[in-house]
């Protein structure tokens, strides 16, 4: 409080609103500025050590490579601030695949059969989400229980077999236009028009206002009269809803539902999440940060390839960049604390 | 009718008005302990009620009950006379009832205006808000502002997330939000117990405005020179039970902390007296304000 009291009446007479603040500003302030500023030196120096990399058709590429798992990461963005987490996303994905795939390749109708992959992972995502919500269980705890009882019965499901699928509507978001000599799947659009409306729904309005208060301070946001029960609920069934997709995606890029496959998509979109700067401990952060996330790890595996360097390194670089990213954001809250 | 007018009415037919929140007998059990123990209260129009008590007495539960937050085994609540059943901080929100708890119910990332508009966010009534549930932050904003300047709390800007303030400053916020939203009456917990000296006489200050428009306050307090600053009644609470309703100027702070650990007796029995043993009498030199709020 400032030593002198303002006079009640016009708004505009002390600088409270500061009119419209420009977007570097915003950025710069925002958890979104270092995980930009990593991702634009890593393109710069990749564009000038490699002759490939900054070829159009090399950047849909790392585009393609990033739609799966950005997908996820992005359903995993919304639990994470909530101060949760999913090691279920890649698996519920996976079973997603499988049951369109499998009722496809058994002779029932596309649309039906994608309309039972969202259901199925909405469901799955559901169980988490009821048992997180209902019980005040750990997420971690519960999405690791998901994890192992859904990747189990997705073997079962299948007979641990793959199932390829037919050119239909399943493989459809694989179909791609040119753009600029480089082919663009119509799953990127999808995967940037889904950042597009999460981080409206995230900053807009008021459910995604609830979201950030529950992952914020829990309690703070139920004394508010937000439903904590339903909003914690309806984030893993919309998560749920966006693992779908992202189901739907890996089956345009490649035709196959693979009961195996995907099995460390659930770290990459975690990682993916932390260093696009989105808290851990919830409450902070946004989808953009993830979009940014997901392309670092995308830029960096491909930089490293084009480069001619053993991408065991890239491993290692991803995982001292998380750790960076934690540290910051642990730096961030403890100075905000104090 | 006003609360102030009918406080004046009151005031000039020469009895206490009817209170605008009132309990009785009200029992909360957690297990074996008993948190509150048949405890009358009540709240006149446009008073500041301090609620003081030792640790344990049952301040934190008595406040919950009268603010949704908990509901009592037995016992009844009144609102302006009539018989209340809160379920939830919803169904006493609704009613009126605004409360600033104790570890401060904030979203410390979230700014200012989120805070004070948390679950009671405005959507814009263009086709934005209608079809795509557009939050108008600019009004928001604008009201937030304006109602903290209001309330003589000056702050950079509403944009600014809680955990940049002070802690009285965000004490602050909380306050105003309660007094943005409450149209009845504003519940304290502590307010001032993490505070420094000078912040914590701003949020005084800031419970004497929010009086001043007409609300009824109940602050409680361990810092009796605050209390007796700013409160227009006292109630003493003691083994989850009232043991007095003084008024500051008819007491001294060591009387009141004597009957609050129990060194003297107040005006009601203490546990195990059983019920049918009379009520102490009122020891020489306190005058003890009347007990039926009907009385005179």
């Amino acid at each position: 409080m400032t030593a002198e009291s303002p006079k009640p009446g016009s708004v505009h007479a002390t600088p409270a609103l500061p009119a419209g603040e420009p977007v570097w500003r915003a950025l710069l302030g925002s958890t979104v500025a270092g995980p930009l500023v990593a991702l634009l030196l890593a393109c710069l120096v990749f564009s000038l050590g490699t002759r490939t990399f900054l070829r159009a058709e090399n950047i849909s590429l790392i585009f393609q490579q990033s739609v799966v798992v950005g997908t996820l990461a992005l359903g995993q963005t919304l639990i994470i601030l909530t101060a949760g987490i999913d090691l279920a996303n890649g698996s519920i994905a996976v079973l997603g695949m499988v049951v369109m795939a499998k009722y496809v390749v058994e002779g029932g109708d596309p649309i039906v059969a994608l309309l039972l992959g969202f259901v199925v992972c909405m469901v799955m995502a559901a169980i988490s989400g009821t048992i997180v919500s209902r019980f005040n269980l750990p997420p971690f705890i519960v999405t690791l229980g998901m994890l192992t009882a859904i990747a189990a019965s997705t073997r079962l499901y299948s007979s641990s077999a793959s199932y390829t699928v037919p050119p239909s509507l399943l493989t459809w978001l694989g179909n791609s236009i040119k753009v600029g000599g480089a082919t663009v799947p119509y799953s990127i659009f999808v995967w940037l028009a889904l950042f597009a409306v999460a981080h409206y729904a995230l900053t807009q309005t008021a459910a995604g206002r609830h979201l950030f208060a529950v992952g914020d301070n829990i309690e703070a946001a139920r004394l508010a009269g937000i439903n904590v029960r339903r909003t914690l609920l309806s984030v893993y069934v919309v998560a749920g809803a966006i693992y779908a997709i992202g189901a739907w995606e890996a089956l345009g890029r490649i035709p196959v539902a693979d009961p195996n496959g995907y099995s460390t998509a659930n770290l990459d979109s975690i990682t993916a999440v932390v260093i696009g700067g989105t808290s851990l401990f919830g409450g902070r952060g946004g989808v953009f940060g993830t979009l940014i996330g997901t392309l670092i790890v995308a830029v960096l595996a491909n930089g490293l390839t084009q480069a001619n360097i053993d991408s065991l390194y890239q491993q290692v670089a991803i995982g001292i960049l998380v750790i960076v990213a934690v540290a910051v954001d642990q730096l961030v809250r403890r100075r905000r604390a104090s | 009718m006003t609360s102030r007018q009918a406080l004046t009415a009151a005031a000039e037919a020469g009895q206490p008005p009817t209170p605008i929140l009132e309990a009785r007998g009200l029992v909360k059990h957690y297990g074996h302990i008993t948190a509150l123990d048949g405890t009358d209260f009540d709240l006149r129009p446009g008073e500041v009620l301090g609620l003081v008590g030792d640790n344990g007495a049952g301040k934190s539960t008595l406040i919950k009950a009268l603010s949704g937050a908990i509901i009592p085994d037995a016992g009844e609540i009144f609102l302006e006379g009539n018989r209340v059943n809160f379920q939830s901080p919803h169904d006493a929100r609704a009613a009126g009832i605004e409360t600033v708890y104790q570890d401060l119910a904030v979203a410390p990332a979230l700014d200012i205006a989120s805070n004070i508009y948390l679950g009671r966010e405005v959507r814009r009534k263009d086709f934005f808000g209608l079809v795509f549930r557009k939050l108008d932050y600019g009004y928001m904003r604008e009201t937030s502002t304006r109602h903290l300047m209001d309330l003589g709390i000056g702050l950079k800007s509403v944009r600014q997330s809680m955990e940049t303030l002070s802690g009285g400053q965000r004490q602050a916020v909380a306050v105003a939000r309660a007094a943005a939203w409450g149209r009845r009456i504003i519940i304290m917990d502590e307010p001032t117990a993490a505070l420094g000296v000078r912040q914590a006489g701003q949020v005084l200050e800031l419970v004497q405005r929010i009086r001043a428009r007409g609300l009824a306050v109940v602050l409680i307090s361990h810092n009796m020179p605050q209390v007796f600053e700013v409160a227009d009644r006292i109630y003493i609470l003691r083994l989850g039970r009232r043991a007095a309703v003084l008024r500051p100027q008819d007491t001294t702070m060591a009387d009141v902390v004597s009957i609050m650990v129990g060194a003297i007796g107040g005006d009601v029995p203490a546990r195990g007296q059983g019920a049918a043993t009379p009520p102490t009498a009122t020891p020489p030199g306190y005058s003890l304000t009347p007990f039926d709020p009907s009385g005179s």
